[in-house]
């Protein structure tokens, strides 16, 4: 069968190549590379050869852990409290820098801390910056896979309807799929905007001045959300076609046959529409997962990140890394974890909605 | 059960008009089979009754009351479609009982009718299975449980065989004929297969473009076909027609003769002749024999001659450029070629003043 196909179909192959040549150009080999590089402290530009360093890269990305303190206590044995009346913690820096008792929190930050009977109980990693973007990105994907796909569904549901002038309908809810990401990410900025910015203006119209506006992109407790709540907007329209073809391949006739049993709008949906869409929300739920992993060009255009790295997401991380600090293989480790995580969330969910 | 009655039905979309006033009168427990051509507006006026299309104009009652504007479900019927419309992910026990659950009845209920349906249809070694694990009778079989656990007032049957190899359409088709017998309930049937209609049928109606044709019980369409579009619908091979001149008109006959044939006395059955006018002869194939010496009413040259076994089909050439066609006995040996004298009984010919 091979050699059939390699002999007889010369021209085809001719005719592949060049995408072939592209894919493994583009796709292929930088994919091996960044296995490769990761194993190494490869710079961008370096006068010195490079090392392997083994999993070090990995070590110093992923090693976290759990720092128990117990309160600062007087020569009595009395817990020491500031004029507020809270307990008085060491510093973290006392046991994360030169402490010979503690190696294995050395060179280690906090990231986050919480009080648990009396101690308080303190989050360090090697690089904190890399968890606070793992985390930022899975936030990310909680809220706008699901709120995406749902969206889209109803989106499409709207538009199967047979209603005269449906068409624009369907072109409206897909328009922000066609302008680039770039540019929705650029206007967003103007509509976000602390000082004039339309959605503050709006917000204070409909609240007839209650609302005293803020900056959006400028505060940690809003900035993700925004970004998150455009990202869904501008997505929602590719995935409504996605949803619309999946329903548009629904016989007729079973709706027919369910409206001849007397089934409600809900019922028709639950036994009809929805079993249909099966194959379709695995796509969909898929597709908008690895694209919300994929994070990058709103946070680039929008946020660089902050403020207070609450907006950075590991593709962020990985470019950042890559060309601003020059380490590559840094980059290429973030870059070998995402691939690991989509992975394995994208087997799980193949799991989870396997046909049975 | 119940007596069906249309009254003026129409139907257009937009400007066309596909079903042109329609009355039929279905009494109780009797089958009616719909039969046309492909566009003749039966599927239209089943689903009409059905209440998937709505009723431009006209009465539709079903059981003394007006179900015009009633939703489907409210109609007490229930449909078998061509393609099935069983739910793809449902057992078949599911599938049987999806009218039955969605309105909330009882299991120990719902089973006891659901065991029934698959009783009478023979089916309860399927019932775990889903709908791709069947064959097509299969699954026709499941859309006739169906309707028969939703105990309609009429059955609704749109082409349910069409999907089907020709083997297991006779099956089937005789099984419809039981269930009919064994329900005793009314069905309407539609199809474009007169063999069908001829043999499951009470009482056949004839449409054509969106008008009845002729209604009646199928032996007296049969023989006594009111107009030349059912003469030459029913009835296979079917109806020979040649183009007559009328000679002489009598109290109920009329006397006719063409190029190639000698003058015929053949019973008007009350249609309306002018002398001198060209009109068409009807002559069933299996009325049309081979003629004693010198008896011979038209003389046919045998073109082709086809064993059926049971019959032997024969293409005849007559003088005046028509092919006729004789079904004879089984063992009756003719050669190609032969010019031969033909003849028939003038009292089972039938004269028709339209030309087709």
């Amino acid at each position: 069968m091979a050699s059939k196909l390699t002999t007889s179909n010369r021209a085809g192959w001719a005719f592949a190549l060049p995408g072939f040549g592209l894919i493994l150009l583009f796709i292929v080999i930088p994919f091996f590379f960044a296995f490769y590089l990761s194993l190494t402290n490869q710079r961008l530009v370096s006068p010195n050869p490079t090392e392997y360093v083994g999993f070090s890269n990995y070590e110093k990305l992923l090693s976290i852990s759990v720092l128990t303190i117990e309160p600062e206590v007087d020569t009595a044995g009395v817990v020491l409290r500031d004029d507020a009346g809270e307990a008085q913690y060491p510093r973290v820096r006392s046991f994360t820098r030169n402490n010979p008792d503690f190696p294995q929190y050395d060179g280690m930050r906090e990231w986050f801390r919480w009080h648990w009977g009396g101690t308080a109980k303190v989050v360090v990693a090697t690089d904190v910056v890399f968890w606070k973007s793992l985390r930022n990105t899975l936030m990310f994907v909680l809220v706008v896979a699901p709120v995406q796909a749902a969206l889209a569904l109803g989106l499409a549901l709207l538009v199967n309807q047979k209603l005269r002038g449906i068409n624009i309908y369907r072109a409206i809810y897909f328009m922000p799929v066609v302008v680039s990401i770039v540019v929705v990410s650029l206007l967003f900025r103007f509509i976000y905007d602390g000082n004039d910015g339309l959605l503050n203006n709006i917000l204070s119209f409909l609240t007839f001045g209650l609302f005293e506006g803020r900056d959006w992109l400028g505060s940690p407790d809003t900035a993700l959300g925004a970004i998150k709540a455009m990202s869904i907007w501008q997505a929602v329209g590719f995935h409504m076609v996605i949803w619309l073809s999946g329903l548009q391949t629904i016989s007729p006739t079973l709706y027919e046959a369910s409206s001849i049993e007397g089934a409600s709008k809900w019922q028709t949906f639950r036994y009809v529409t929805w079993p249909g869409l099966r194959n379709t929300a695995v796509l969909v739920i898929i597709v908008i997962t690895m694209q919300a992993f994929a994070l990058f060009a709103q946070i680039d255009v929008m946020t660089n990140g902050g403020p207070l790295d609450s907006t950075t997401t590991l593709v962020f991380q990985a470019v950042e890394r890559g060309y601003g600090k020059q380490d590559i293989s840094g980059a290429a480790a973030i870059s070998v974890v995402l691939f690991l995580i989509v992975l394995s969330i994208s087997m799980l969910q193949r799991y989870i909605t396997r046909a049975r | 059960m119940a007596n069906v009655k249309l009254r003026g039905i129409r139907k257009s979309y937009g400007k066309t008009e596909v079903i042109k006033g329609v009355d039929i009168d279905i009494k109780d427990g009797e089958f009616v089979v719909f039969v046309g051509p492909s566009g003749c507006g039966k599927s239209t006026l089943l689903r009409m009754i059905a209440g998937l299309e709505d009723i431009t104009d006209g009465t539709l009652e079903i059981d003394g009351t007006r179900v015009n504007d009633l939703e489907p479900s409210k109609r007490g019927i229930a449909m078998v479609f061509q393609t099935y419309a069983i739910f793809p992910h449902m057992t078949v026990r599911e599938n049987v009982a999806f009218g039955l659950t969605i309105n909330k009845m009882k299991k120990a209920e719902k089973d006891a009718k659901v065991d029934d349906a698959a009783r009478i249809l023979q089916m309860e070694h399927l019932m775990d299975r889903r709908p791709s694990e069947l064959s097509g009778g299969q699954r026709q079989r499941v859309a006739i449980g169906r309707a028969i656990v939703r105990d309609p007032k009429v059955f609704l049957f749109d082409e349910p065989l069409s999907n089907l190899d020709a083997a297991l359409r006779m099956d089937m088709r005789m099984e419809i004929g039981k269930l009919h017998q064994d329900l005793g309930a009314s069905m309407i049937y539609v199809t474009h297969d007169q063999v069908e209609a001829m043999t499951l049928a009470d009482k056949i109606v004839v449409l054509k473009d969106g008008l009845v044709m002729q209604a009646g019980a199928p032996m007296e369409l049969y023989h006594e076909p009111a107009n030349l579009f059912v003469a030459g619908f029913l009835g296979a091979p079917s109806m020979n027609f040649l183009k007559v001149t009328v000679d002489e008109i009598g109290g109920d006959w009329v006397q006719v003769s063409s190029d190639a044939l000698a003058s015929v006395k053949v019973p008007n059955k009350g249609r309306a002749f002018t002398f001198g006018q060209t009109a068409t002869l009807g002559i069933r194939p299996q009325y049309l024999t081979a003629a004693p010496d010198g008896q011979g009413m038209l003389n046919g040259k045998v073109i082709l001659t086809e064993r059926l076994g049971s019959e032997t089909v024969v293409n005849l050439a007559v003088a005046d450029g028509t092919t006729l066609i004789a079904a004879i006995a089984e063992d009756a040996v003719l050669v190609p070629g032969d010019d031969m004298a033909w003849t028939f009984d003038p009292a089972v010919a039938h004269a028709f003043p339209e030309v087709s």
